[in-house]
């Protein structure tokens, strides 16, 4: 081979890994990214059934159920139209409190949100953007009964 | 008083900034000394006034200036002296401020270092450096000034936030901008090349050592990072792909990418517009990391301040540098001709499939960091994308690079024949694979279907690093510091794949509601919640619970995790009992009482965890080894040769 001739080789394999590279990126991004939904989407039947997704809103206040010396857990989580129940088992973030923005990793199993992680944020001022954005969209309802 | 004074300094330091980049970059142009002569004198003044700046806001903080709203807001009278020093760069205003203070100390080393270079090139590094500090200084005075007092004065402070309240984190952000802003000198030297139209071996000799000291400060300032999350957070992991972790870990990519570059821009001549093109992207990249913690956009642990006017202002900022840099490189980069060929197995091929790894890498940790910022500024519905995603790629990126540097490290400049380098590479190889698959199948026992992969690469980085230097020291020839250097960062390596490799592997973890007298089996280990009792420190109560570690039955060492509420913020922390015996890491956070005497907690063990730090710590030492080399001490001015033009080339070429 001429010299010009290693070089277009070598040129062209590179090119080949890197796009090689980047088919990889596509199919692992598109297999790993998560949605995130709020309580009325869920309710809307918007979450897709048996894949993982993020879950975001309040937490409802006095809607939190433990089991005394266990970490089974269960509560709802609001978006102040509609709720969705959600079971964890294990460490909770120190932040996690009732009345306070949270963000759940997990899927849906029949109507309940199975949560495998709640999302430990150590700021007391922190709320989640998506969450954020959800309840500026969905304002508090003045009077609650009306919803 | 003090603070004014504080802050008059850094109006003054903004306009020698401004003088310093003017006169810097038009005196080169115009080939004016007395212009030029400006430049020196603006730095050191600079260096002066914004020192003058950062002491009178430790000032502020020592003596409980409660009427700086940044003391007030990041400090409280029972915070302990050595944090409230600290606190300094504890949220955003005095961040910037250590980060212009950090630019200006490495543009004053630039100014005292760079005497030996060309007067013209010397200016117009440091007018380029001028130019960022200008940025970074005009941003904090008018954005965010650190000096802005509360009237009336605060009674007492609100504290620093707690997870800061820790020594690993508090040299944690002065290491990390030691680096970031340490890639600007590399910046400065590349666009002064271009500047300049010249663009030669001697000039990546010169940017060696600064770019490869701040590679590894970088290096130190991550793992210190890491460290600190492994332990306070109460996760117990050392590396969770957050975005802000991500955005340190993309300039260092590029950063190791680029002194792999520099080095065959030095030895051979080649590469040169790349080495300019990774110079520019690893400040980017380190510009950008600051732009994505300190405005706020991101969903991460780290971001503290958020305000859009501060990231406008970053993003505005960093297309500017950015943008500039890159028209720069569009106008000159073509007149570049790098002469030398060498073969597909040459060691400048090897070099740049490392450049292409590691790059593509950076590249995939960008596109998993910016696609939920880009979903949302696009409307789209809400993303995130989490560990799986990295957990997927990196091995497939990483791998493939270890076994092209266990193979590179033998090759030679130019031609591709790996002549002596064939057998080492299959001894080396092959002394790997026993070592490797003996570690795993009689120290561990079978893993994953990466575990023999990793390990076996591990070993074979850390022998392959080995043959050269005992060869030297066989045939008694000199071994000068860079070759050490080189030689500990690349164990450094295999140390890193090996531990890291261990830990993915072997690393059990158990989540329990236990009570005091009872035993968490784990493995071969117990861990037995001996009590629990109540504690009071400078600036919180909480709890410590004693747990004895047991192995097969015997007792080995006492951990005593605590859980701390801290008053002003009423924040609650974790602090993780934490022991290393037998190269294992034995890890307990207590985490909520949950009634009936019982509290949840998190234990772990985690085999070869001290070795992750080790080896960035290894790397960082061999990137300080090899910057010390006598070689870069020489006098630079001594042996430049007649240096070409790249222009004069451009025209050659084209004359043709």
């Amino acid at each position: 081979m001429t010299p010009r001739q290693k070089r277009m080789t070598l040129v062209l394999s590179i090119l080949a890994g890197v796009s090689v590279a980047a088919w990889l990126g596509m199919q692992s991004f598109r297999a790993n990214v998560m949605f995130f939904f709020d309580p009325s989407q869920i309710v809307a039947g918007e979450a897709p059934a048996g894949e993982r997704f993020r879950l975001g809103g309040m937490v409802e206040k006095g809607s939190v159920v433990k089991t005394a010396g266990t970490l089974d857990i269960k509560f709802l989580v609001t978006d102040f139209k509609h709720t969705v129940a959600v079971k964890y088992s294990g460490i909770l973030p120190d932040l996690f409190r009732e009345g306070q923005g949270v963000v759940a990793h997990g899927r849906l199993q029949d109507g309940t949100f199975v949560a495998d992680e709640i999302l430990a944020k150590h700021d007391e001022k922190y709320m989640p953007p998506e969450v954020a954005r959800s309840l500026k969209d969905n304002p508090p309802p003045p009077e609650p009964a009306g919803t | 008083m003090i603070p004014e004074l504080g802050h008059f300094a850094l109006i003054l330091a903004l306009v020698l900034a401004g003088a310093q980049a003017f006169f810097g970059i038009f005196g080169a142009a115009r080939g004016d000394a007395r212009w030029m002569a400006v430049v020196r004198p603006a730095v050191a003044g600079q260096f002066v006034l914004v020192s003058t700046a950062i002491g009178a806001l430790v000032y502020a903080f020592v003596t409980f200036d409660f009427s700086v709203l940044y003391v007030a807001s990041n400090s409280n009278s029972a915070l302990p002296t050595f944090y409230r020093v600290a606190a300094l760069w504890g949220a955003h205003e005095g961040s910037l401020l250590l980060w212009a203070w950090i630019l200006v100390a490495w543009t004053l080393a630039v100014a005292m270092l760079s005497r030996n270079l060309p007067a013209s090139f010397a200016s117009r590094v440091m007018g380029v450096l001028g130019f960022v500090s200008f940025g970074f200084l005009l941003f904090t005075v008018a954005t965010s000034n650190p000096f802005e007092r509360l009237m009336p004065a605060a009674a007492d402070g609100r504290d620093l936030n707690p997870v800061l309240q820790d020594p690993a984190l508090a040299i944690h952000p002065p290491m990390l901008y030691m680096g970031y802003v340490g890639f600007s000198v590399a910046f400065a030297f590349a666009c002064a090349a271009m500047l300049e139209g010249k663009l030669d071996q001697v000039w990546a000799k010169w940017t060696r050592p600064w770019t490869t000291m701040a590679w590894s400060f970088l290096s130190v300032g991550i793992a210190l990072g890491s460290w600190w999350a492994y332990y306070e957070l109460g996760w117990g992991g050392y590396w969770f792909w957050d975005p802000v972790e991500n955005a340190s870990f993309m300039p260092w990519l590029v950063g190791t990418a680029l002194i792999h570059s520099l080095a065959a821009t030095e030895k051979r001549g080649v590469f040169k517009s790349w080495t300019l093109l990774l110079a520019i992207l690893a400040f980017s990249l380190s510009l950008l990391g600051t732009f994505l913690v300190r405005s706020g956009v991101l969903t991460s642990v780290h971001s503290f301040a958020a305000d859009p006017t501060r990231g406008l202002f970053i993003l505005a900022f960093l297309i500017i540098v950015v943008g500039g840099a890159l028209a720069l490189y569009a106008w000159r980069a073509p007149q570049l001709k790098s002469p030398a060929g060498f073969e597909g197995t040459a060691r400048e091929a090897f070099l740049l499939y490392n450049n292409i790894f590691l790059v593509v890498t950076a590249a995939m940790v960008l596109v998993g960091t910016l696609a939920p910022l880009i979903a949302d500024a696009m409307k789209m519905p809400p993303i995130s994308v989490g560990s799986p995603f990295y957990d997927m790629l990196f091995p497939i990126f990483m791998l493939p690079l270890f076994v092209l540097v266990s193979i590179g490290i033998h090759a030679s400049w130019k031609r591709g024949q790996l002549a002596n380098g064939r057998n080492r590479i299959l001894a080396g190889l092959a002394a790997a694979l026993v070592l490797g698959l003996a570690l795993m199948f009689f120290g561990y026992g079978p893993g994953k279907a990466l575990t023999p992969i990793g390990m076996v690469l591990g070993i074979w980085i850390i022998l392959s690093s080995l043959f050269d230097p005992i060869d030297r020291l066989r045939r008694k020839l000199t071994l000068p510091r860079a070759i050490i250097g080189m030689t500990v960062a690349h164990i450094g390596l295999g140390v890193g794949v090996l531990a890291v490799s261990t830990v993915e592997s072997y690393t059990v973890e158990r989540d329990a509601a236990i009570a005091p007298g009872e035993t968490l089996a784990l493995g071969r280990y117990a861990f037995r919640f001996e009590s629990i009792k109540e504690i009071e420190g400078p600036n919180y109560d909480g709890v410590r619970a004693e747990v004895t570690v047991m192995r097969d039955g015997e007792p080995i060492t006492v951990l005593h995790p605590e859980r701390r509420n801290y008053w002003v913020q009423r924040s609650t922390l974790t602090e993780a009992g934490l022991a290393s015996r037998g190269s294992q890491g034995l890890f307990l956070a207590l985490s909520k009482e949950l009634g009936e005497g019982r509290w949840s907690v998190r234990a772990q063990i985690r085999p070869l965890i001290d070795w992750v730090w080790l080896a960035a710590g290894l790397m960082a030492l061999g990137g300080a080894l090899a910057t010390t080399d006598r070689r870069y001490r020489a006098r630079a001015a001594a042996n430049v040769p007649a240096s070409e033009s790249i222009v004069a080339q451009g025209s050659a070429a084209e004359a043709q």
